[in-house]
């Protein structure tokens, strides 16, 4: 099985990165670009695990250590 | 007083800490963070600045999951004392020992640089050895010192006077262009709420030797030195 999490910034966190970006893509005359949020993207192979208990392992990777919940959400999609 | 420096791959600010630290009269071990305990009769616990894990996932995330991390958290939560320093402070509040989180600098830029702080109070361990209000010239060096958390927390943080610096000019003005990385309310450094774990994002252990700048860092060792 094999998952990919996916972590933001909530909503109202200032991401200074995000910005910078979106201020590079206007310069360069990328036109249409509304505004940028940086996130970051695990992709995990889990062992041989059923779908209730890798839901578990992954959700205590992010909840320990990928997101910093206080200022990140997480996403979790799981593959056969 | 007995102090303990906790060393992480990537720290690299703890001898400059320990030497401070040796000046104010302090006894100084270097613990590795994957000790289980800290070493006995340990009063006060550093958190060096540095690179810990190379700043990977986000600063300080990984260290706040070592091993002796469990040990500094008995340790505070018994009310001894804890400093963590740049990246000591993002540890802090990875760990859940300090609120809120250090984010990127407002201006995405690393700032390195000298830099004054307003103390807030000086009825604390770690500042007893100050004026209130006083204005001291110390160092920044860091990328992440962008000091947000929740409106609520914020609040709390100010009505309970936990806010132990903030950033000045040298005229002792708060804010504006004296805030090197848009932390909120010019916060430099903050408390717990018992006042025995402080994080800050500037480096005093850098101004304890006038022939390198000054010696405004080194009250707040000696004060430390006196709280045991």
């Amino acid at each position: 099985m094999k998952a990919r999490i996916t972590v933001t910034l909530k909503n109202g966190v200032l991401d200074p990165q995000g910005k910078a970006i979106e201020g590079a893509l206007k310069s360069f005359g990328i036109d249409g670009v509304g505004s940028v949020r940086q996130g970051k993207v695990f992709d995990i192979e889990l062992g041989d695990l059923g779908q209730t208990q890798a839901d578990d392992v992954l959700k205590q990777a992010c909840e320990k250590l990928l997101a910093n919940t206080v200022v990140e959400n997480y996403h979790v999609e799981t593959t056969a | 007083m007995k102090a303990s420096i906790i060393v992480f791959p990537g720290s690299n600010r703890e001898r400059d800490v320990g030497r401070a630290l040796e000046k104010a009269g302090s006894h100084v071990s270097y613990v590795w963070h994957a000790e289980h305990e800290l070493p006995i009769g340990t009063d006060l616990v550093v958190l060096p600045g540095g690179f810990s894990y190379g700043d990977y996932l986000r600063c300080g995330a990984i260290a706040a999951r070592a091993h002796a991390m469990d040990a500094v958290r008995a340790h505070a939560a018994k009310g001894g004392l804890v400093l963590g320093i740049c990246n000591g402070f993002q540890i802090l509040c990875e760990s859940g020992l300090l609120p809120g989180v250090l984010m990127r600098n407002e201006q995405v830029r690393f700032t390195c640089r000298f830099q004054h702080l307003r103390v807030e109070q000086n009825d604390t361990a770690f500042t007893r050895d100050y004026a209130r209000h006083q204005t001291i010239k110390v160092c920044i060096a860091h990328g992440e010192g962008n000091y947000i958390a929740d409106s609520e927390t914020i609040k709390r943080l100010e009505n309970e006077n936990r806010v132990a610096f903030r950033y000045c000019n040298e005229a002792g003005i708060i804010g504006g262009a004296a805030n090197p990385n848009g932390a909120t309310n010019d916060m430099a450094g903050i408390y717990s709420d018992k006042f025995n774990v402080l994080g800050m994002m500037p480096h005093p252990e850098n101004l304890i030797d006038a022939l390198v700048g000054g010696m405004d860092g080194l009250p707040l060792f000696t004060g430390l030195n006196r709280a045991a």
